[in-house]
């Protein structure tokens, strides 16, 4: 299918300021749209009340508007730059929410706007808790018990209904704010009624708990002639519970067979075209019971999403790119992959290494705010890393955070028995730090899988690296072979580590390393696993 | 402790890596699968005989081994290869981890190793023979071993891998299929038996009229290792059953029937193992993800039979991908419909060769 050619001047809206939950990623998610619309002739036309932004540089739009991104101002744009068509999926979800509102009030269709990428029906069935279950029931795909309210009353009933402990989630907020997991009455008054302050539309989502299970993501995408791929799969470290932006998160994912990861990736075809989103990227959450493997949807955003930053990242798959030309109605194969330049992007990447996204969190400048982590996102930023195993981009992630860890490190203090069960049984921002004290203190994995739910997978691969830790620290004063010193590079240990383990200095272990020439290769991020030839791969360093 | 593996390949490159599985000496044509879940399916695939296959994604095993997700009996490959074998296994399913497995069914793994650079290097040099060793760690040796091993070319691996005699996969069903086992994977039985087929299977050596002897309304052609030039014995049975039936090939299958029409099949240089590899159906330009493992293709420029229609193509390499015979009932696709380990995409296929039997037997 060519493109567009009905359409001459698009509406691209910005996602504003950064808060928390809607960041940098979007200002990324705009550029390349506006790149890729602009490479191909359309006028742009931009609003983003953010200056401080890449997409608000003047060489990236046609005319750019700096003003508050909200209906009324949008509809100010509109009258006076007439614009063909609203791309609203690439500015978050201020932008699909302002662009519902405008919709709503008849601004698109007075002034003939086409909304492309999702129209406003279908980003009203993803978003409206209802629309959203009748859909996926239809489908045949199961959900978590649910039940909505609009009062405090209405609450009551469902709460009644489901039973402790519940999920409570305010209808059209970002990042999930001012919603919460209820255990008693107490907490539930308490979340229910701020909820229902925050949700613009007075609505909150009551759900069964399926805190503690395995939580996924698939990245999807879809284009006019109704080709579905799915760019990558991303398994949550942490467990149902702690919001998607807080968790630490790993791709693709690890602990799914291919029967499971199939059932998924149907599920995720299924709900795309059941939502009706025609063309662009989509984010679908699901929740397994890893005691029987009871797999349901959670949610669906019909746009590009802070995931979807880090699938285009991890796997060298330009998610928003690609989702600008689906809009102006190219198909998938008709697109070259960027990096391969000669086969199509109608493919579904596969990746030859491991990606660990970990949340940053700054609660120092937050006094007061509660640290423990929930359904509503806290984190301030996220580094990613990427290695050879899980151990790797673990360590690298962490030292990249700039919180001075130097990888898998414990707490600075020494804490008691009842300190890490608590640390591991409520998550913060540093719980990962006391999964090392507990290794350390010689907790059973299983323990650990009761405080956490996190994967046994996961914590004991946590636990190879601790065990290994041991041994390097047992050959202190020693001579360390060069088959030990490349293991525990492999391992994703620093030399700032090492340095620790034998009290010596990075720079003499950097010259250790350098005698024994164990340097960092440079592999590509090539969307293939080497497959084709990359013409334009971005690069890791890994040492295996 | 650890114990080291070599591997060597016939044009002198050496990894060294260490072994898990169990210890020995094995050849096989080196060859990498780029899908990043399904090592279960892909190490029960007859299709995999006389190979050694490396895994792209480097963490394997960590879902560990189960009691469902077989593709055979047991697995047919000579080695495995991969970057790291997760030490434990976590599923609510799993019942044995990948190195027990490996063990029980004595196959060598070696891990450890830089897939990548491997794969690099067959891909730019070509799949060739390899050594995986334990016992033997000298690279002269070793290379001088890969050289003289047997390889696939011209090798019919078939009659290591079909079944001894014909049996029954269920009792019953609204349409007899025979399965032409070259090494069937399991999931074709599944689908068929899913779709009201009486399913028998039966050894690849059968000949046509002996299968025309069972009544089937349909016949289907297998998936199964190695040169499909080196299987004349089955090309003839295709022949034997052109018009009489309702035919369905899948990979080996395919160029069993591709070859029958008249078309030549040649090697790839690295081959198609994967779960991501976009087709297109011509006949809807709809695009497909499909799972491949095939190291020959039939050559799309040697069907000149004018009756034998293209209906599937590669996009990333262009190659041939299904054919369909314009008078007789008869298709073919090159990749996996069954999937398997990979997406079910192209089980519509199934659906397609349940319409085909109902017209041909109408």
């Amino acid at each position: 299918m060519p493109r567009r050619n009905d359409i001459k001047s698009i509406l691209i809206i910005g996602s504003g300021p950064i808060v928390i939950g809607q960041a940098c990623e979007f200002d990324y998610s705009g550029v390349q749209a506006c790149k890729a619309l602009k490479a191909d002739g359309y006028k742009i036309i931009l609003i983003n009340s953010n200056p401080a932004t890449i997409m608000t540089d003047p060489e990236l739009a046609d005319r750019t508007y700096i003003e508050p991104i909200d209906p009324d101002f949008i509809e100010k744009v509109i009258e006076k730059e007439k614009p063909d068509a609203v791309l609203p999926t690439l500015g978050g979800q201020t932008a699909l929410n302002c662009a519902v509102s405008l919709w709503e009030r008849g601004v698109f269709q007075k002034h003939k706007v086409k909304m492309i990428g999702a129209n406003a029906e279908v980003i009203k069935k993803a978003e409206n808790r209802k629309l959203f279950k009748e859909a996926m029931k239809k489908v045949g795909l199961d959900l978590p018990k649910s039940g909505e309210a609009h009062n405090y009353k209405e609450a009551l009933a469902v709460v009644e209904r489901i039973g402790f402990p519940i999920i409570i989630r305010p209808g059209f907020t970002l990042g999930g704010s001012g919603g919460g997991v209820a255990y008693n009455l107490d907490e539930f008054k308490k979340i229910a009624n701020h909820g229902l302050e925050v949700s613009p539309i007075s609505e909150i989502l009551i759900e069964e708990s399926v805190i503690g299970w395995k939580e996924y993501e698939m990245e999807v995408m879809r284009d006019l002639n109704d080709n579905v791929v799915i760019i990558c799969s991303i398994e949550n470290f942490d467990p149902m519970g702690v919001h998607t932006g807080d968790s630490i998160t790993v791709a693709p994912a690890q602990t799914l067979t291919d029967k499971e990861y199939q059932r998924m990736r149907d599920a995720s075809i299924a709900v795309i075209r059941e939502i009706g989103v025609e063309t662009g990227g989509s984010n679908i959450q699901f929740a397994i019971n890893p005691e029987d493997g009871r797999m349901v949807v959670i949610e669906m955003n019909p746009r590009v999403s802070r995931s979807s930053a880090l699938a285009s990242k991890a796997t060298g798959f330009p998610i928003a790119k690609m989702a600008a030309k689906l809009a102006v109605g190219y198909t998938l194969d008709e697109i070259p992959n960027d990096i391969t330049k000669k086969t199509p992007a109608c493919f579904e990447p596969t990746i030859d290494y491991c990606v660990v996204k970990i949340p940053r969190f700054t609660f120092e400048k937050f006094a007061g705010a509660d640290t423990q982590l929930t359904t509503c996102m806290k984190s301030v930023g996220e580094a990613m890393s990427i290695g050879r195993t899980f151990k790797e981009a673990l360590q690298k992630g962490l030292r990249s955070l700039e919180i001075k860890l130097f990888g898998f490190e414990g707490p600075k203090i020494d804490p008691t028995a009842h300190e890490i069960e608590q640390k591991l049984r409520y998550p913060g921002a540093d719980r990962v730090l006391y999964i090392k004290a507990a290794l350390q203190k010689e907790l059973s994995i299983d323990q650990i899988f009761d405080l956490t739910k996190i994967d046994r997978w996961f914590l004991d691969n946590m636990k190879e690296i601790v065990e290994f830790e041991g041994k390097l620290k047992s050959l202190r004063g020693k001579k360390v072979s060069t088959q030990v010193l490349h293991a525990a590079k492999i391992m994703g240990f620093s030399d700032r580590q090492l340095a620790g383990f034998w009290q010596m200095s990075e720079e003499e272990i950097y010259k250790l390393r350098k005698e024994k020439n164990i340097m960092p290769h440079f592999k590509q991020v090539d969307t293939c696993a080497a497959e084709f030839e990359a013409y334009t791969p971005y690069y890791y360093s890994t040492y295996s | 402790m650890e114990s080291k593996a070599v591997l060597a390949l016939e044009d002198g490159t050496i990894f060294n890596g260490t072994s898990f599985g169990v210890s020995g000496e094995q050849t096989g044509e080196v060859v990498f699968n780029t899908s990043m879940t399904g090592y279960q399916e892909i190490l029960t695939d007859p299709s995999y005989k006389g190979q050694i296959v490396a895994m792209t994604y480097p963490l394997i095993g960590n879902y560990g081994i189960n009691l469902e997700d077989f593709e055979s009996q047991e697995p047919h490959l000579s080695g495995f290869i991969v970057r790291e074998a997760s030490r434990i296994f976590s599923s609510w399913r799993a019942n044995m981890s990948l190195d027990d497995f490996l063990k029980k069914h004595k196959i060598m793994g070696i891990e450890g190793i830089d897939t990548r650079a491997l794969t690099l290097h067959i891909r730019s040099v070509g799949a060739m023979k390899g050594i995986i060793s334990t016992e033997d760690l000298d690279p002269k040796s070793l290379v001088k071993k890969a050289k003289a091993s047997l390889g696939l070319v011209g090798i019919d691996l078939v009659k290591e891998v079909t079944c001894k005699k014909i049996y029954e996969w269920n009792k019953q069903g609204k349409h007899r299929v025979v399965v032409l086992d070259c090494g069937a994977k399991h999931n074709i039985m599944r689908e068929l038996a899913a779709r009201d087929c009486h399913v028998i299977v039966v050894p690849a050596s059968t000949s046509f009229k002996k299968i025309l002897s069972l009544k089937p309304d349909g016949v289907m052609l297998s998936n199964g290792p190695g040169d499909p030039a080196a299987v004349v014995y089955v090309i003839e049975t295709v022949k034997g059953l052109l018009g009489k039936v309702a035919i369905f090939g899948i990979c080996l299958g395919h160029q069993m029937l591709g070859l029958a029409l008249g078309g030549k099949s040649f090697k790839l240089k690295f081959g198609h193992r994967g779960a991501n590899q976009p087709v297109m159906d011509l006949r809807t330009r709809k695009v497909e993800i499909t799972s491949q493992n095939h190291g020959f293709c039939v050559d799309l420029e040697t069907l000149n039979d004018k009756k034998v229609k293209l209906t599937h193509l590669n996009l990333n390499d262009q190659t041939l991908e299904g054919i369909r015979h314009l008078e007789f009932p008869a298709f073919s696709v090159q990749y996996h419909p069954e999937a398997s380990a990979g997406p079910h995409d192209s089980k519509y296929l199934f659906d397609e060769f349940m319409e085909l039997i109902k017209y041909a037997t109408t």
